[in-house]
């Protein structure tokens, strides 16, 4: 498969690309690793007239320890992601969860930024920066903003970003002294989640984020609320799909999405990986 | 678009419409049709190359993505006769049967000891978790990885 023809455009710099999908609306998308895009174009549910390819802007890919949190360039691709030694140390989570993204391939190519501002329910990056409380820079015509990893998600592939808002740095604080988890529920390597989890704890402290449970990526509060209030993490999860509104599909029905959630948040807070 | 990329280390220069997808430019243009399509969904791995020392699929990559890269498919692998120890490791251990995957398995699995040079069993399953085989199940494919990764 082929896609529809489009225009081509290389930024040569966040300003440039930004200007360019300004010049060009709605019609305009970035184009990173591609790997989420290309394949919605081969299949025509998306349609582009024009790319601006921002993958070649190296200064948009970094892993920077700034102290209380980790910043990371949102061209980073997962491959970096999976193997830096900062985030390994610092939220070892978020390192784990992107060695669990497609293949090896996949992650040669993809990017963080490019999986967080695809926004897909599905994918692993989104619900576990959302579970890790991160916070989103984005850049557009009139300057930066940050914009809260809760506040983000808006809908199915959808998200807070203007067309010509450019997601540059993910923060996430680190988790020192936290536990974590990352569960991910699938039938066959490589598949997305049917649904999955990432959590971490700290005491009567944590975050939890699913994968696959609605049309966003969802952070669980009603578990971690009850985690503070000094619940057992069996009953704690059994409320994980309290915020979520699973759909059925080929994979599985709404209910046993709950039942997979309960079962996968419970597995996740009990991990003792640190 | 004009683009110049280095494939199997001769300058290769093509022009190209934006939408032509990597693996397309390869097969078509340059006749390099060593690197099967398969799945065309960036699901298979029939279509593995390395892009700048690294596995990518591509039917997942443009062509113009690739301008100024360095691109090696299955035929940049031999030397004259001489086969790429990957590939000889595969041909050793019938690590094939249909050949549909091999390509694409050979590019993964040498991209994989780059990373990795002494892997376990289990870190060759799992580091080719992006490469369907139809045909083998599997074993002797991570057989004949472990074999070159002896050597």
């Amino acid at each position: 498969m082929i896609p529809a023809a489009f225009d081509y455009k290389r930024a040569g710099s966040a300003a440039e690309a930004i200007s360019l999908v300004s010049e060009y609306g709605e019609d305009a998308k970035f184009l990173a690793g591609g790997h989420s895009l290309l394949p919605l174009m081969k299949l025509r549910l998306a349609q582009p007239a024009v790319l601006v390819d921002i993958a070649r802007l190296t200064d948009l890919s970094y892993i920077r320890d700034e102290g209380n949190h980790v910043a990371i360039g949102a061209l980073t691709r997962h491959h970096d992601v999976e193997n830096s030694s900062v985030l390994r140390q610092h939220v070892p989570l978020l390192a784990h969860a992107a060695s669990h993204v497609g293949s090896p391939q996949v992650r040669h190519r993809g990017t963080i930024g490019g999986s967080i501002a695809h926004a897909d329910p599905a994918s692993d990056l989104p619900a576990t920066t959302l579970a890790l409380g991160a916070t989103y820079v984005a850049q557009g015509p009139n300057g930066t903003r940050e914009i809260a990893a809760s506040d983000f998600y808006t809908g199915f592939l959808e998200s807070a970003l203007a067309p010509d808002e450019m997601l540059t740095e993910i923060r996430v604080p680190k988790t020192t002294g936290a536990t974590w988890g990352f569960q991910k529920f699938n039938r066959r390597a490589q598949d997305w989640a049917i649904v999955g989890v990432a959590a971490w704890r700290r005491g009567n402290e944590c975050g939890v984020g699913l994968v696959n449970m609605g049309s966003t990526p969802v952070l669980a509060t009603s578990v971690a609320s009850a985690i503070a209030g000094g619940a057992s993490v069996a009953d704690a999860a059994r409320l994980a799909s309290e915020e979520a509104e699973p759909q059925a599909d080929m994979n599985a029905t709404a209910e046993y999405r709950r039942h997979l959630a309960s079962v996968l948040v419970r597995r996740a807070l009990e991990s003792q990986s640190a | 678009m004009k683009i110049t990329v280095t494939v199997n280390g001769k300058t290769r220069e093509g022009d190209v419409e934006a939408r032509t997808l990597l693996v397309q430019w390869v097969r078509e243009s340059l006749g390099l049709t060593g690197t099967n399509i398969g799945c065309d969904t960036s699901s298979c791995g029939a279509c593995t190359v390395h892009v700048d020392g690294e596995s990518v699929k591509s039917c997942t990559m443009l062509a113009v993505q690739a301008d100024g890269c360095s691109v090696t498919t299955i035929e940049g692998l031999a030397n004259g006769d001489t086969l790429h120890p990957m590939q000889q490791a595969f041909m050793d251990n019938h690590g094939l049967q249909c050949g549909y995957c091999t390509p694409g398995m050979v590019m993964a699995a040498i991209s994989l000891l780059q990373e990795n040079p002494s892997p376990t069993e289990e870190d060759v399953r799992i580091g080719l978790e992006g490469n369907l085989c139809r045909c083998t199940g599997y074993h002797n494919i991570v057989k004949s990885v472990l074999a070159a990764a002896g050597k």
